[in-house]
């Protein structure tokens, strides 16, 4: 299964939802498509929806933390959101939640950044 | 009884998900846990992973061997690649540390593998290649529990 990436706004915020399985052959493609969208919208936060994300490995983990370092870079925050219990797991390993924050649902990840979902 | 299954495949990254599937699929025989084939698949893509990256510096004409054996409720697989090999093995197993930075990568690798598994055994030479030996004892008492 390879992985589908949908990309939309809301206000000042990108959300990325993912679809599939994460991993080095899908990151490269997904940082592209990431970037030009950060770049196109002008965005300032960014929402990473893996609801339906069935695998990732190290690779994901690189592919999310490159991202985040621009986001902070912009001034930004990113939160992550409907993790499962498996990519839970790689997150805590890789120490990602010390930076980026886990919320339950988009809808609480939206509120959190202050927009109304 | 020992049970063996032999891959070879070219060095490109559309084999990493083929790879971990098709040793998922074989392991499957032993009827493990949803989180132990997930553990399965992730070092299995860790290891095919660094040996395109890494050992053959993204060359596609190259070749990938794993051999997985299945003996009683073990599993055990070789991921062998014949590329540049590491220098500094120590170095290479430490948490976030990478070879190519410029590349994005976590350098959560072989991390993952110790975690994931019950032992990790990297035989390496510069310029020969490396083979990751990795072992996993599932649980089992699976049935016993439910």
């Amino acid at each position: 299964m390879s992985l589908s990436v949908k990309l939309t706004t809301k206000e000042n915020v990108l959300l990325v939802r993912l679809t599939g399985e994460l991993d080095h052959h899908a990151a490269e493609n997904l940082k592209k498509e990431w970037q030009l969208s950060m770049r196109e919208n002008n965005v300032q936060h960014v929402i990473l929806n893996l609801e339906n994300l069935s695998f990732m490995d190290s690779s994901g983990l690189g592919v999310i933390l490159g991202r985040y370092k621009e986001v902070k870079q912009a001034g930004g925050e990113m939160v992550v959101c409907s993790i499962s219990p498996a990519v839970k797991r790689l997150f805590d390993m890789s120490g990602l939640f010390k930076i980026i924050r886990l919320e339950e649902s988009e809808e609480f990840a939206l509120l959190s950044l202050g927009v109304a979902s | 009884m020992k049970n063996t299954m032999n891959l070879e495949f070219s060095s490109v990254s559309s084999n990493e998900s083929f790879a971990r599937v098709t040793v998922a699929a074989f392991v499957s025989q032993l009827d493990p846990t949803m989180d132990e084939l997930t553990e399965i698949k992730t070092v299995v893509s860790e290891a095919v992973t660094n040996s395109i990256i890494h050992g053959y510096n993204n060359r596609k004409d190259e070749k990938i061997y794993i051999s997985c054996t299945l003996d009683d409720d073990v599993v055990e697989m070789e991921i062998r690649d014949y590329g540049i090999g590491i220098e500094n093995i120590d170095e290479a197993i430490q948490p976030l540390y990478t070879s190519k930075p410029e590349l994005e990568r976590s350098g959560m690798g072989f991390t993952i593998m110790e975690n994931f598994m019950d032992k990790v055994e990297i035989k390496s030479h510069p310029d020969e290649g490396t083979t990751v030996r990795l072992i996993k004892h599932f649980k089992k008492s699976k049935t016993l529990c439910n």
